[in-house]
């Protein structure tokens, strides 16, 4: 089991992984691009937009098929929330802010999931059989050896970003409250949750050991 | 992005009454960021998103992130509506809960 990251001397952060882990941090990163990538440009609630036809729109892609209503997937909308209150009176504004935002913020945390995998890549890492299997499998004699990653200060921002991603889609899976570790650890050890709760808090400690590097 | 000229609540009969320092002198800061708890988000990281995007020194983006925990929500910074849109785009970024609403809603 990783201990988690330590800062380096160049300012940066090295942690070292097992093949397991780093192929499920790995694959967990893909279901983040998955999330933000699918579903894109919901149709709206709020009607037929009136600048539809608006040719600079248009050119941004921010025509008709801008995204205007929060996407139905609850982690997807905890992903990419409203930027105004309930309040019926700003349902409007909550839908322009969404039209300018949300193609970018999804792009920002698919390219942050990216990056991660790309890390872990770059580490050695064997996600043959993850995504696209590009890579040649290793041969079966070799030792599970892990990885050593190393990240500069612009991945550690991106993995930081990232791991957050992943803990809100699993968290909102889980239906995860504030304080509310007894309920997790009085689950049966063969519920599928207990263990996607142990993968969640496992992320919780990698973030945390991440951000101490920073202090 | 929209316009959001400034807001006249005067209504005209007394306008010229008004002294005129209460309109040109106030800054107009009328919209602010809202960044709420959820119970996913660590503290920590929190903290970590005060420093990074705002420029906090440490004991600044604890004692916002302590408000955020503590009391559910903190105003974590105040401007044009333009600028609020931005901070709460930011925040969305790096997987906060944050909103903007008028400074005195």
């Amino acid at each position: 089991m990783t201990t988690g990251f330590e800062r380096t001397r160049g300012g940066g952060a090295h942690a070292h992984f097992e093949d397991v882990e780093a192929r499920m941090l790995a694959s967990l990163a893909a279901q983040v691009v998955e999330l933000v990538r699918d579903g894109a440009a919901q149709p709206g609630v709020v009607g037929a937009d009136p600048d539809a036809g608006d040719p600079l729109a248009a050119l941004v892609g921010m025509g008709a098929d801008a995204p205007l209503a929060r996407p139905d997937d609850p982690a997807l909308a905890r992903l990419l929330p409203d930027g105004y209150g309930g309040d019926e009176s700003e349902a409007t504004d909550a839908a322009d802010f969404r039209r300018y935002t949300e193609p970018g913020l999804r792009e920002l945390k698919a390219t942050n999931a990216a990056s991660l995998i790309t890390s872990l890549l770059e580490a050695g890492a064997d996600l043959s059989g993850l995504g696209s299997d590009q890579t040649d499998a290793p041969g079966k004699d070799e030792e599970p050896a892990g990885v050593d990653v190393e990240l500069d200060a612009d991945a550690v921002d991106g993995w930081l970003r990232c791991l957050t991603d992943i803990r809100l889609a699993l968290g909102t899976r889980l239906g995860v409250e504030q304080d509310d570790d007894e309920r997790w650890e009085q689950l049966p050890d063969d519920d599928p949750d207990k263990a996607m709760h142990e993968v969640y808090d496992w992320l919780a400690f990698v973030q945390e050991t991440l951000l101490r590097t920073l202090r | 992005m929209r316009d959001d000229g400034p807001v006249s609540t005067a209504p005209a009969p007394t306008e010229v009454e008004r002294p005129e320092t209460e309109t040109s002198v106030l800054p107009e800061l009328p919209w602010v960021t809202i960044v709420w708890n959820d119970p996913v988000n660590l503290m920590s990281y929190v903290s970590w998103v005060f420093r990074s995007y705002f420029g906090h020194p440490q004991k600044t983006a604890d004692r916002l992130m302590l408000q955020v925990h503590e009391e559910g929500r903190a105003v974590v910074s105040d401007g044009s509506r333009e600028e609020m849109e931005r901070d709460v785009e930011a925040m969305h970024g790096y997987g906060l809960w944050a909103t903007l609403q008028k400074a005195d809603a």
